[in-house]
This record gives structure tokens, sequence and C-alpha cells, in this order.
């Protein structure tokens, strides 16, 4: 039997992490589809069509798949699956909304978040804020899994050319309504996939003090992170956090400025290949995970660091 | 307006976890438990919306063993009317909570339900979104904001890319984020009063819902240390390290 994945795009571009998600779908089987719900999404299919992991693409263009909404998401994905042995999405805002109610319907206990294939009905995933991880096998005839994006690398982009088949569009209810999305535009990397992220904590003390991380991550071309007291003190944007209800990062290089690293913060990080910490506080918790500390006020010291950073004849980008 | 308000007692989020020795699980004897973070804006939410006029009765429920009985005890003192305990032992699948929680909409007809977005220690994601799916009800996850309207609700949720608003009709879902507010301290004569307050007990076996794990947990493991690193003494060393110990900028 074949696993089906549900894209994530804007109808007109494939969202990056549905590339992870393709390459944790084609490890548990080759024979991998890939619907798409959308409205005048014909880029998407295409896009998708190209990716050599992808053996068919099933396309459903409808107005009702303007803007995403689970409840119309769901019927469309329920109505196929008895086609497949396993459903797949990311394990980020997109797949933890949708596949829970996929799941219910098809009375099916989900995987979620799973950081690594063990087999096709054996999965790894993370517990208590990755203080433990949990190897566990499902037993349902259907299995409905999530992956977390950043435990896979994403697969190639061009090189395949699947079929695309039309398919049936779901039932359209009027149960919920889209109102708007306020997208943060930035012309940085995005957080979740980022080589460099900088975070600034508590410690950074206003909104205003960001411009000195903002410095930093132009220089390092970066992606900006907060913890979650950042985002509570209206520091700067919800889309920022990094932590176990925030986003997950594996960047090669992390630095974490003023942030004590509570566990629920370390639990977004600490998978990162270097750790950089700055932080006044020598006990801090973030020095515990940190390659390298530098126990200093984040006011001197982050000025200090670009002064360095410019010295450098080149910076890897 | 009724809202029922589901919470979950987890090990509380300050405690640094164990993983027993046998690999069955976390050390969960004598450690400190605590409503889940999140559950708690559940129930500020719920208690804001009736201080409001908004909601008429707001009703908690937990599935758990007799312990869970403590947060059900919680949530009265912070001022929900009355509680619901569903007895369980042993591990209870979101779908079987789901499932309860279905059993429990039925008996007691709540016009929306508020739950945490995510249980701390699971870390499953599941419950909310799948009672909706049972219920066919509309749901909102992740709110960060929620605004009654007359037959239906603006809800304000955190997603990835940023702020994202839908309109659901009620009877709804909605899963809270720890941003949607700030959740009180009981008062001590709430505490009191909270004693005085009626907790149903039930038995999950008397609703005929099937609460045997489908998933088989076959270990449980600590998660790979990382090597202890080095404080650097200053900026220039640390650039310095950064560029050519680690080869990262």
């Amino acid at each position: 039997m074949s696993v089906l994945l549900i894209s994530e795009h804007n109808n007109k571009e494939v969202k990056p992490f549905t590339y992870n998600a393709i390459s944790a779908a084609s490890q548990i089987n080759e024979d991998l589809h890939v619907l798409v719900l959308g409205s005048n999404s014909e880029n998407v299919a295409k896009s998708i069509s190209e990716v050599p992991n992808v053996k068919k693409v099933i396309h459903v263009d409808n107005s009702m798949y303007e803007n995403y909404l689970a409840e119309n998401y769901t019927s469309a994905i329920t109505k196929i699956s008895e086609n497949y042995s396993h459903i797949i999405c990311s394990a980020n805002t997109f797949g933890k909304n949708l596949m829970p109610r996929v799941a219910a319907l098809l009375d099916v206990s989900q995987v979620s978040d799973i950081t690594k294939v063990i087999s096709e009905d054996t999965f790894l995933r993370p517990i208590y804020a990755g203080n433990a991880f949990a190897t566990v096998k499902s037993n349902d005839k259907i299995k409905c899994v999530t992956i977390r994006p950043t435990s896979f690398d994403p697969a190639p982009t061009t090189g395949g050319s699947a079929e695309i088949e039309n398919g049936n569009p779901g039932d359209e209810t009027s149960l919920s309504k889209f109102i708007k999305k306020e997208e943060i535009k930035s012309d940085r990397p995005e957080l979740g996939t980022a080589r460099v992220v900088i975070s600034g904590g508590r410690g950074m003390q206003s909104g205003e003090n960001f411009k000195l991380i903002t410095a930093v991550a132009d220089k390092l071309n970066a992606a900006i992170g907060a913890s979650r007291a950042a985002v509570d003190a209206g520091y700067i944007t919800n889309d920022h956090q990094v932590g176990q209800t925030g986003k997950v990062v594996v960047p090669d290089l992390y630095i974490a400025v003023g942030i004590s690293g509570a566990i629920q913060h370390l639990a977004g990080m600490k998978e990162s290949k270097v750790i950089v910490a700055i932080n006044k506080d020598g006990e801090a918790p973030i020095f515990s995970v940190a390659d390298y500390g530098l126990e200093a006020d984040l006011f001197d010291a982050l000025p200090k660091f670009l002064e360095e950073l410019n010295k450098l004849n080149t910076i890897q980008k | 307006m009724k809202i029922l308000v589901a919470v979950k007692r987890v090990i509380d989020y300050n405690v640094q976890i164990r993983v027993k020795e046998d690999g069955s699980g976390v050390v969960t004897d004598n450690v400190k438990m605590s409503t889940n973070p999140p559950d708690d804006n559940a129930i500020e939410e719920a208690v804001k919306l009736k201080e409001a006029g908004k909601a008429s009765e707001v009703i908690v429920v937990s599935v758990g063993d007799e312990k869970a009985q403590e947060t059900v005890r919680k949530a009265l003192a912070v001022g929900a009317d009355r509680g619901i305990l569903v007895k369980a032992e042993g591990m209870i699948e979101p779908l079987a909570v789901s499932k309860i929680l279905m059993k429990i909409v039925g008996k007691e007809k709540p016009d929306l339900v508020f739950m945490g977005k995510q249980a701390i220690d699971d870390d499953c994601n599941q419950t909310g979104q799948m009672l909706a799916a049972l219920l066919k009800w509309p749901q909102a996850t992740f709110a960060s904001k929620i605004e009654v309207k007359d037959k239906s609700l603006e809800v304000t949720r955190e997603v990835d890319e940023g702020l994202e608003t839908i309109e659901v009709n009620t009877p709804a879902i909605i899963t809270c984020d720890l941003r949607l507010n700030e959740p009180r301290y009981a008062s001590l004569p709430n505490i009191m009063k909270a004693k005085k307050k009626p907790i149903e007990q039930i038995n999950a076996s008397d609703l005929s819902v099937d609460t045997k794990p489908r998933i088989e947990q076959i270990k449980v493991e600590e998660p790979p240390k990382r090597k202890a690193g080095i404080k650097v003494a200053s900026v220039e060393e640390l650039v310095q390290k950064l560029k050519n110990e680690a080869k990262v900028i």
C-alpha cells in the first residue's frame, strides 16, 4: 500500500517543510503520493511532481481550498484514506491542526512529531519537551503520523516527473471561516530552516534592544528567534518563539542572548550543531548546553561581537 | 452559554524529568504534579467569560486517576462552578480521551469546550482537534485571542507565519495558547469555597469507551547527552573559536 502525504502551500509555492515531510514519508514507503488541496494551485502540483521521491500527485483544485481550514481539508483526505497505509504531514502548526481531525474520523491513534522512522510501524518521538524519547509502535490499520520537519533533510526539488491526477474535493463545511492572516514578511532566512539563528530572551529588556540582535543577524544572514519570555513581554512577535510550544530549530549555529535556558526553551534548540550562550548570569542553565559560553553583559558583548565579525575577511552565508 | 473546560494533571513544568532505568517510562513517584500549563489559560478564559456575563456556567472535567481530583479542585478554586472526574488508570491516549469527552459533551451539552493546545507530558497536541472531529464541530486551535459574537467566535490563532484570524460557529472547540491570558492564582478564601463545590465522579469503564492503548510504547530513553562546552573569556576568543574551531562562521 502507498503512503499519502498532505502538502502545505500557499497556492503559489510549496512550503519548505513539505520537502522534509516528503523525505520522511519516503523512508516509510517509496510508493509516495502527495495530496495538493488548493485553489488555482497548478504551480504547487507541478513543483511537487518534480520531486524525485514522489510517485503521484493528487491535485484537487477548488475555491473552497483558497485558505486552509482543517474542517474543509479533512473530508478530502478521509475519502481517499482507504487506499493508503499511512497518512503523513509535518508537525508544524499546519499539520498539528489538521492530522488529529483526520485521525479521529478514521478511529486512529495518531503518532505525533516523530524524529526517526525505525520501521513502517515503529517510530521515535520526543516526549516531555525532548527530555525523554519514546519508541512507539502503531497498531492501527492506517497510521496517521506527523513528522518533526527539522529531523529530516528536505527531499530534492528537481529531477522527478510524477503523474498529476485530478482528485475529488471533499465536503464543504460552513463551520468555520477564514478571516485574515497577518504574515510577517521578512527578507531573512526562515527560522525553521536557517543555517544560523540568533535569539534574544528576557535579558534584552525591550523590543527596541532587539536591534542589537538584528545587526548581528544581518551580518551572519541569520534568522531571529526569541524565548517565550521575550514574546510574552511583547519584545517580538510570536512567530519568532523557539521552544516546546514554539518552533524547533536545528541550525549549524544557535546564539542565545540573554536567555536563561528554561527546559521549554531548550526543547526547541538543543539539537543545534553549535550553541553559543551569552549571559551575564554564569549559573544560567543555558550554559549547560552551550558549546561556547560567554559570561558577559549582552549590551557590551553584542556590539563587540559585531565589531569582531566585521574584522573577518569572509563570513559563511 | 455553558463552557466545558478539559484539564490534565501532568508533571510540573519545572521538574527535571528522569527516565526509569528499565525504560518503561519516566519517574512519576514523589514528583510534583500540576495542571498542564495551557489548561490554566483555558480555565482562566472560561472564568473571564463568566465574569463578563457571557457564560452562564463553567464546568471543568479531567480524565485520570483519583489524584486528578486535585487538578479539578484547583480549577474550582479559580472560578469554575463544578467539576467532573472521569476515573481511568494507566496511559489514556488522546483518541480515547476525546471519546470520553464526547460522552461528557453529550451529557452536559456545552456551547464551547476549552482546553490547552498541548499537554506538556506526551506533547501530542491532538485531543481538542480529535474531539472537534468526533462532534463534527469547528475547531480553533492555538488561540491567543477570543472574541465572542452572537452565534460564533472570532479567534486569533498563533501559526508559524504569524497570526491568523478565523470565525467558528458555536458550538466549537477552542485549544488555548499560553498567550491567551494571564492565569490567576487562587485566593485562600476561594480555595476554601472550592472545597464545597461538587465534583461528580464517573468511571471511564461506565461510559462504554474503549481506553485500551492502540500505540505500544516499546521503550523510553534519555536523550543523547550534549558534550559539555567551554566558557570563553572574551568576545574575541568567541569569534576566533567559531571561525577556526567550530568553523561555523
